[in-house]
């Protein structure tokens, strides 16, 4: 990730969350931060169903999906990567942050997800993680677009 | 020894005016030109406090004595001495019969009380046959049916047991266990316990568990249940109302506090406006609060909280009742102050809390897991939460003196500083026009959500040390002892889908639909109380998805007005 590709292209990220729980402090305040670090944010109420996920990442051609999850949203995790890449979108990168079990987390990466946030990660940790995965997104994308 | 008293007789200013300069020169001497810490609710701690900030002349008007006005000490007279608080752990899982077996081993151990947490589909307004089942009774218990909520208190004699029902509205579960009572025969009258969470305001500005059923709709079918329960239900409290929610979301404790109020003066006006007589609907008020780590401020917030409350039930609206002055809440300790880095040091962090709890007077306490912020609760780390409670209460003695700190010149000074910012914040929601104005506004969104982005700026630059986190690392990590819950077996969760389907083909299907009729116009026309319907029709075998789908069709779904 260059700078420079950060000021001409800012990442776009997906601030969302699925399943049932409604506790958004964390994604609100994540949105902000992402935000306020020049990061083009869209961002959504709770309980998205997968294909309105799957739906916004493509007509909103992000680079990056972040999903909080409080609760045990994140069992759906391994859905939403399986619709992501049966719509295309494998080169887009996925976030987790929230509260993830430990036990959970191997079920997580394995579906494909790239990072699990756990509570207490600060902000630079964050906007650090985001652009660097939004910079790969960029790159598997542009390797796409050749071959 | 001739120099001394020569300053002695050269001083004419009295000893303690004396000694307090002296000490402030030392102070500052020591301090140089360090500024003094701001507690979360942004009020300016000194590092002494004396007679110059509380004159203890005024112990009559701020403080009284316990269960007299004006309440700053208390609600009852003899409080904890007397009795101590309820303690009322949450309790949910998989399906009615893992909830039925677990409250019976509480019952065991020697509860009065019990609570009970729906499965987050349940919030959301579904039945478990039209969600992804992956999530089933991952956090709660699955209850749709009377046969679910009767699984739920096999063996327990319902009329002679309180139960706490985290359900907001349109409170099918009260409905559900109402209709259990109707086939046990048990007179709703012995019916006891609380509806947690009824307080539709603080779900739509923070947690939103709620069952989206817009702000119109939601403030109707409230106020119908609060008129309900007055009818019916005497041993009912129909409203909690919920500072939790918006501490929880980010609001800090004088703001919680002052949305709260704002958000009861609301529900009383509607109240009101219905006819209900206030010395009787405000009897049956009760609050729900957090307890952040903020030690004297939690404290002090609870304490100021409860002098405003008599204050504004007997000024805006004529309470004569003494029960109607009484700010009964129950509490909960934070779960956001918890941390999962070396989550065995949040056994302390919980113990802090529950201690301002305590002192600030609470009448039901409910203490996180040490594991909450990791996952779902583990037994063994619930035991240990309530554990904390007896020890606090029985080694150290925490209850024999009332309001220990009353008095105190700190405590009674930072008492009285909350209560202006308290008073600010509903001044302010005054002005907007109200509280339900001002979340349809966006502006309670917007206190909440500026609040909790400045506070994790404090966080981020290290202003707010959490041991753990962002000081004190250590490589190492605690070793647990957890056994973590698993969420259900698939079988099991198939099992209960079966009996859902069982219970929908061989229900009585022409008395259903008439009641799902009969609640659909009761919620169309101006003058039915819609809550009476949702229990006819609980009782007429209609589910719980069934009652929630046929309101939205008349409210339509809430938006969560999130402000971005």
């Amino acid at each position: 990730m260059t700078l420079a590709q950060h000021d001409s292209f800012p990442p776009r990220v997906l601030v969302t969350k699925i399943g049932f729980d409604g506790h958004d402090r964390g994604s609100r305040i994540v949105a902000s931060f992402l935000r306020d670090a020049g990061m083009e944010v869209i961002y959504t109420p709770p309980w998205q169903e997968i294909s309105q996920v799957v739906r916004l990442a493509l007509e909103e051609d992000v680079d990056v999906v972040g999903v909080s999850s409080l609760s045990t949203d994140h069992l759906l995790m391994p859905k939403l990567m399986k619709a992501l890449d049966e719509a295309g979108l494998g080169h887009v990168k996925v976030v987790v942050g929230g509260i993830v079990p430990d036990e959970d987390e191997a079920l997580l990466m394995d579906a494909g997800v790239s990072k699990v946030f756990h509570p207490g990660v600060g902000r630079e940790e964050i906007v650090g993680g985001v652009a660097e995965y939004a910079a790969q997104a960029r790159q598997l994308r542009s390797e796409e677009l050749v071959t | 020894m001739s120099d001394r008293s020569d300053q002695v007789v050269q001083l004419p200013l009295p000893g303690f005016e004396t000694a307090k300069r002296q000490w402030r020169s030392e102070f500052d001497g020591q301090m140089k030109d360090k500024p003094n810490p701001k507690n979360r609710s942004g009020v300016e701690v000194k590092p002494v406090y004396t007679s110059d900030d509380w004159d203890p002349s005024s112990y009559m008007d701020d403080l009284g004595f316990p269960g007299q006005l004006p309440m700053t000490r208390g609600i009852y007279p003899s409080m904890h001495r007397g009795r101590t608080w309820t303690q009322r752990q949450l309790i949910g899982l998989g399906t009615p019969e893992d909830f039925n077996e677990r409250l019976k081993t509480l019952i065991a151990s020697g509860a009065s009380a019990g609570s009970l947490i729906p499965c987050n589909s349940v919030y959301r307004g579904y039945d478990g046959d039209e969600v992804d089942p992956l999530l089933l009774g991952t956090c709660g218990a699955v209850v749709n049916t009377v046969d679910d909520m009767e699984i739920c208190f096999r063996d327990i004699p319902i009329g002679d047991f309180s139960t706490a029902l985290n359900d907001p509205s349109p409170f099918t579960l009260l409905a559900l266990l109402l209709a259990v009572a109707k086939r046990r025969q048990v007179p709703w009258n012995r019916i006891s316990g609380t509806s947690n969470q009824s307080d539709y305001i603080s779900h739509f500005v923070c947690n939103h568990m709620f069952f989206r059923l817009a702000l119109p709709g939601a403030r109707r079918v409230l106020t119908d249940h609060i008129v309900f329960a007055q009818k019916h239900l005497p041993g009912w409290n129909p409203l909690s109302v919920v500072g939790q929610h918006m501490q929880q979301g980010g609001a800090t404790p004088a703001e919680a506090m002052g949305l709260t109020l704002s958000t009861a003066i609301q529900y009383a006006n509607d109240c009101a406006a219905r006819g209900l007589d206030p010395d009787d609907f405000l009897a049956k008020f009760t609050f729900f609060f957090d307890i952040s780590i903020s030690f004297f401020e939690e404290i002090a917030k609870f304490r100021a909280g409860r002098r405003i409350w008599q204050r504004i039930v007997r000024e805006r609206f004529g309470a004569q009742n003494p029960k109607a002055w009484r700010f009964k809440f129950h509490a909960q300790t934070s779960g956001v102050d918890l941390t999962r880095e070396q989550p065995l040091n949040n056994i302390a962090r919980v113990t802090a809390q529950a201690i301002a709890g305590i002192f600030g007077g609470l009448q039901s306490l409910h203490t996180d897991a040490y594991d909450e912020v990791l996952s779902v609760p583990t037994e063994h780390a619930a035991r240990i939460a309530i554990s904390t409670q007896e020890i606090l209460k029985r080694e150290a003695h925490l209850t024999d003196v009332i309001d220990p700190l009353g008095g105190s010149y700190y405590v009674e000074t930072l008492t009285n500083e909350m209560e202006e910012k308290i008073l600010s914040v509903i001044e302010q929601i005054d002005e907007a026009g109200g509280m339900y104005a001002a979340v349809e506004s966006g502006l309670v969104q917007k206190i909440v959500g500026d609040s909790a982005l400045a506070f994790q700026d404090r966080v981020d630059q290290g202003e707010e040390t959490i041991v753990g986190v962002n000081r004190f690392q250590v490589s190492e990590e605690d070793e647990l002892p957890r056994q973590p819950l698993r969420p259900p077996q698939a079988d099991v969760i198939e099992a209960q889908l079966e009996r859902l389907k069982r219970y929908k083909s061989d229900r009585d299907q022409a008395a259903a639909s008439r009641a799902e009729d009969d609640l659909a116009r009761a919620a169309e026309s101006e003058d039915e109380n819609v809550f009476e319907k949702i229990v006819d029709a609980a009782c007429a075998g209609v589910t719980h998805g069934e009652i929630c789908h046929r309101l939205r069709d008349v409210y339509g779904f809430g938006n969560p007005l999130i402000v971005p």
